[in-house]
């Protein structure tokens, strides 16, 4: 068998997958989170919970009316991004004015609602929810197997991120984006209604997280907490990519990722923290994160 | 007010009132400014020739008073609705954005009316600004984003300008380009309010002045008498 530093290149190859799969999620949310800090700074507590909301949508679309994966990719981002949005506008944006706390502290509670409902009703035991059949088996690569389902989501979230980052960088409704998050207020007296663009705004980034809520409903198990669970990973990868930067955010994600499986083949003790002590250290020499703009 | 009123106001300011918190920065503001005529708020520092424009545009929403624009009332009007009057501003920061483009910076304001200049038309104006369109807009020069602060409301077809201290800090050339830029403008009959502290540039296009003190217009009167009034007026601007 192949070794490289003592360790079977499968087992190597193996977690850098399950790191790359896990990065895609991390990238997926992170970006959705950064985009959101960008423009409201608002930092969205509520993220994980419609992470674990997309999941559950897809499921119950499955469950009580028939509706598969396909379908579910499409509609699942946008019904928790429509939710998003109609919270937004009946709530958080009665809180622009005042201390940033208060936003915080909202979708922090609402989150905990959210959570706490899904968990009346359905326990904290994951339900399964089984990725499409076009999709199920795996592939022989030669040197490792490779779940089909998994390979989709790497692919799957390269293109959501790729596609995210066009939208922003190249598009009009994109350099509006960029421009409110530099001076809204000018923006606006050039005659951009911004308040609407806030609530898109809100609405795209937590539709990400639906979209990688449903993509992980395959992977993971649909449970209440599965978004908790993941959330403050997800802000470490916020914070060492730079608050708000886009780019970071998903080069970011999928670096920790990686980080995080190699972390599992050469010292898995500590692959729990190890993206937290590489926050530490990233904060200490940059403290605006590896892609932050210096303010 | 002393000497006779514009023909017909196209923007009719009275007695607005503006603050910014619980400080009171203008105490009943009056003006007039008629179709295509170029209208320069003067005064020292401070005094509110800034406050008054940003309340104008209805960027400060503290504000009473009344406030009519080519017969719609701004006074009601979101800020966001404000530049869909007509209404077109260039702040003294000037505002350019730094992760865009220039080309991106020179589109970004929505077109608002027909009538508007095209972007070939505005590079033709603005021949440097042509050169760079790919540098991110923070990269040009004091005297570039200025021209591009002015140059991107062009495309937007609105009527009126407002324009906040567009000479400040800019090398003498760039002010002569300025205000050749803006004598076009108003060739093309543009209606300009402008603040500026450079009396020599703006008595090139200017057709009436206000003189501000404390967030009240104290003397108002038309281009041909600066000369007469230069020597008062340097006692109470100090420049």
């Amino acid at each position: 068998m192949t070794m490289i530093f003592g360790i079977p290149i499968q087992a190597l190859l193996g977690q850098l997958l399950v790191g790359l799969i896990n990065g895609s999620f991390y990238a997926m949310l992170s970006l959705g989170l950064a985009i959101i800090f960008g423009l409201l700074r608002v930092i969205n507590f509520a993220h994980g919970a419609q992470y674990m909301l997309g999941a559950f949508v897809g499921y119950l679309l499955l469950a009580h009316f028939g509706i598969g994966y396909w379908p579910a990719l499409i509609l699942v981002p946008l019904i928790v991004g429509l939710a998003s949005m109609i919270v937004e506008r009946l709530a958080l944006s009665r809180l622009y004015d005042v201390d940033p706390l208060y936003g915080l502290l909202f979708t922090f509670g609402l989150a905990l609602v959210i959570e706490g409902a899904f968990r009346y009703f359905y326990g904290v035991s994951g339900q399964v929810y089984t990725p499409p059949s076009q999709l199920s088996g795996g592939t022989n690569l030669g040197f490792m197997f490779l779940p089909n389902y998994r390979g989709w989501v790497v692919v799957a979230s390269l293109i959501v991120c790729l596609g995210t980052w066009l939208l922003i960088e190249k598009t009009r409704l994109g350099a509006y984006l960029r421009a409110a998050t530099e001076n809204p207020i000018l923006v606006q007296a050039f005659g951009v209604n911004v308040p609407l663009l806030l609530t898109l705004t809100y609405g795209i980034g937590s539709a990400l997280a639906g979209l990688a809520g449903i993509m992980a409903a395959p992977v993971y198990q649909v449970s209440p907490l599965m978004g908790s669970n993941l959330i403050i990973v997800v802000f470490a990868v916020v914070v060492v990519g730079g608050m708000g930067s886009i780019l970071g955010a998903i080069v970011t994600g999928y670096m920790l990722g990686l980080a995080e499986g190699l972390t599992k083949v050469f010292y898995p003790e500590a692959s729990n923290i190890v993206i937290f002590v590489i926050m530490a250290i990233v904060l200490l020499v940059r403290p605006a994160g590896l892609f932050g703009r210096d303010a | 007010m002393t000497t006779e009123r514009a023909p017909t106001p196209f923007l009719s300011v009275r007695d607005l009132h503006a603050w910014y918190g619980e400080s009171h920065a203008l105490h009943g503001v009056s003006l007039d400014v008629a179709q295509g005529q170029t209208v320069t708020l003067l005064g020292r520092n401070g005094v509110g020739k800034t406050t008054t424009l940003r309340a104008i545009m209805g960027i400060i929403r503290k504000r009473k008073g009344f406030i009519e624009f080519d017969g719609r009332d701004l006074m009601q009007t979101p800020l966001h609705r404000t530049a869909h009057a007509g209404i077109g501003f260039v702040p003294e920061e000037r505002g350019i954005f730094a992760t865009l483009t220039v080309d991106e910076n020179l589109i970004l304001p929505p077109v608002v009316a027909p009538g508007g200049m095209s972007v070939a038309e505005i590079f033709e104006l603005f021949p440097n600004l042509k050169e760079r369109r790919n540098s991110s807009g923070t990269k040009l020069s004091g005297g570039e984003q200025q021209m591009l602060a002015i140059a991107r409301m062009l495309r937007t077809g609105v009527k009126l300008l407002l324009l906040d201290e567009p000479t400040e800090g800019l090398a003498p050339v760039i002010v002569e380009r300025i205000g050749e830029v803006l004598a076009t403008l108003k060739a093309r009959g543009m209606t300009i309010l402008l603040v500026e502290q450079n009396f020599r540039f703006a008595s090139r296009i200017a057709d009436r002045f206000y003189l501000m003190e404390h967030g009240r217009i104290t003397v108002d009167f038309p281009a041909a008498e600066l000369e007469d009034r230069m020597a008062a007026l340097h006692d109470v601007i100090g420049v």
